[in-house]
C-alpha cells in the first residue's frame, strides 16, 4: 500500500469516533430548519453549501427571529470566523500541495478536520504533502455524507411535524451543549459571561446589535484574560 | 417566519461564499504567513463571545411562554451547560437537557 492510501485510510479511521455525533446533529438541524420555515430543500442546500453547524442554527435561530438579512449572515460569519485561525494555522504543513486540492480542503475544512489533522502534522512532521493531504480527506469521508444525508433525513422528518411542536427550544439546548465544552480556560469563562450579559443589558436595541456588540466586547475580554493569565504565570 | 424563499436562498448563498472565503483566507489566498498574536487571540474567542449571547435571550425569555422566564426551561438550559462543560460530550448535553426540558414540562403540567 503507498504511504498516501494509507494516510487516507488512518484518516477515516481516526475519525470513527466522532461520526457517532455528526449523523444526529445533522438531522437536529434538518428538523429545526424544517420547523423555522424553511423548505426540505433550502435545509438541505444550507447544510450542503455551509458545513458549519453553529453558524447555520444560528442563521436559523435569527430567521425564525425575523432580523435583517445583513445582520443573519454577519452573525453567521462571526460564529464561523474561527475558522480563519484554522487556515492560518494548518496552511504552513501544505506547502507544496497544488492549488486546487488546496481550494477542495477549504470547502471541508471545519472542526474537527482541522483538530485531527493539526494533531497529525504535528506528531508526524514526516509525511508528504500528498499524505498530508489524503489524511485530510479522509478524515471527512464518512463525515461529509453522514452530514448531508442527516441533514435530509431530518429535513424530511421535520416537514411532517406540524410547527411549533415543542421544538421552540431545541436550538438553545443545541447552542448550549456546543457552549459548555468550550469553557476550557478562565478567558472562555469569562468571554462567555461577557457575551451573556452585555447581550441581555443590551437588547433593547433593533436589528440584534446588541448581540453584534457583546460578541466584540466579549472577544476582547477573552483576549485580554489570556494576556493576564499569562503575565501571571511569566 | 417572514422571510421569502429568495432571502432565504440569499442567506444561504451569502453564508456559504463567506464561511468558504474565511477558510480559503490563507490556505488558498494568503499563505503561510504568520498572524499577529493578537489577532489569533481574538479568533480564539469569537465562538464563545458570540454563541453564549445568541442563546441567553432564548433561554430567559422563550417565546413559547410569550417571553417570561420558565423554571423548566431555565433547568434544562442548566442541566445542559453542566453536563456540556463536565463530560465535554455533545449528544449527551443534549439528550441531558432536553430530557430535562421533556421531564420538567410533565411535572409542572
Amino acid at each position: 500500500m503507498t504511504t498516501t492510501k494509507r494516510a487516507f485510510l488512518q484518516g477515516i479511521r481516526d475519525s470513527l469516533p466522532f461520526i457517532v455525533v455528526v449523523a444526529p446533529f445533522a438531522m437536529l438541524f434538518g428538523v429545526v430548519a424544517t420547523e423555522a420555515g424553511l423548505s426540505p430543500l433550502q435545509t438541505f442546500g444550507f447544510s450542503v453549501a455551509v458545513i458549519a453547524g453553529a453558524a447555520q442554527f444560528a442563521a436559523v435561530q435569527l430567521m425564525a427571529d425575523n432580523a435583517p438579512l445583513l445582520i443573519i449572515v454577519a452573525t453567521a460569519l462571526a460564529v464561523n470566523l474561527r475558522m480563519a485561525m484554522y487556515s492560518a494555522s494548518i496552511a504552513p504543513y501544505l506547502r507544496g500541495v497544488p492549488f486546487w486540492q488546496r481550494a477542495f480542503m477549504s470547502y471541508v475544512l471545519v472542526d474537527q478536520s482541522y483538530a485531527q489533522g493539526l494533531l497529525k502534522y504535528e506528531t508526524e512532521p514526516d509525511l508528504s504533502p500528498q499524505a498530508r493531504v489524503a489524511y485530510f480527506f479522509g478524515t471527512m469521508m464518512l463525515n461529509i455524507p453522514l452530514w448531508y444525508g442527516g441533514t435530509l433525513v431530518g429535513a424530511l422528518l421535520g416537514s411532517r411535524i406540524p410547527q411549533d411542536y415543542a421544538l421552540d427550544f431545541a436550538v438553545p439546548i443545541t447552542f448550549l451543549a456546543l457552549v459548555g465544552p468550550m469553557l476550557k480556560t478562565a478567558a472562555h469563562v469569562a468571554a462567555a459571561f461577557t457575551s451573556v450579559l452585555l447581550t441581555l443589558v443590551l437588547a433593547f436595541l433593533p436589528y440584534n446589535l446588541g448581540l453584534m456588540v457583546a460578541a466584540l466586547v466579549a472577544m476582547m475580554v477573552g483576549a485580554q484574560v489570556e494576556l493576564m493569565v499569562e503575565r501571571r504565570r511569566a | 417566519m417572514m422571510m421569502s424563499d429568495a432571502e432565504i436562498w440569499t442567506v444561504i448563498v451569502l453564508v456559504a461564499l463567506g464561511t468558504y472565503l474565511i477558510r480559503f483566507s490563507f490556505i488558498g489566498l494568503i499563505g503561510d504567513r504568520d498572524l499577529p498574536a493578537w489577532v489569533l487571540r481574538h479568533l480564539r474567542y469569537t465562538p464563545v463571545a458570540v454563541l453564549p449571547g445568541l442563546v441567553a435571550p432564548l433561554v430567559l425569555w422563550p417565546e413559547a411562554t410569550g417571553g417570561n422566564p420558565d423554571l423548566p426551561r431555565l433547568m434544562a438550559a442548566a442541566v445542559t451547560v453542566l453536563l456540556g462543560v463536565k463530560f465535554k460530550n455533545l449528544l449527551l448535553a443534549i439528550f441531558g437537557g432536553g430530557a430535562t426540558l421533556f421531564v420538567m414540562l410533565q411535572v409542572m403540567a
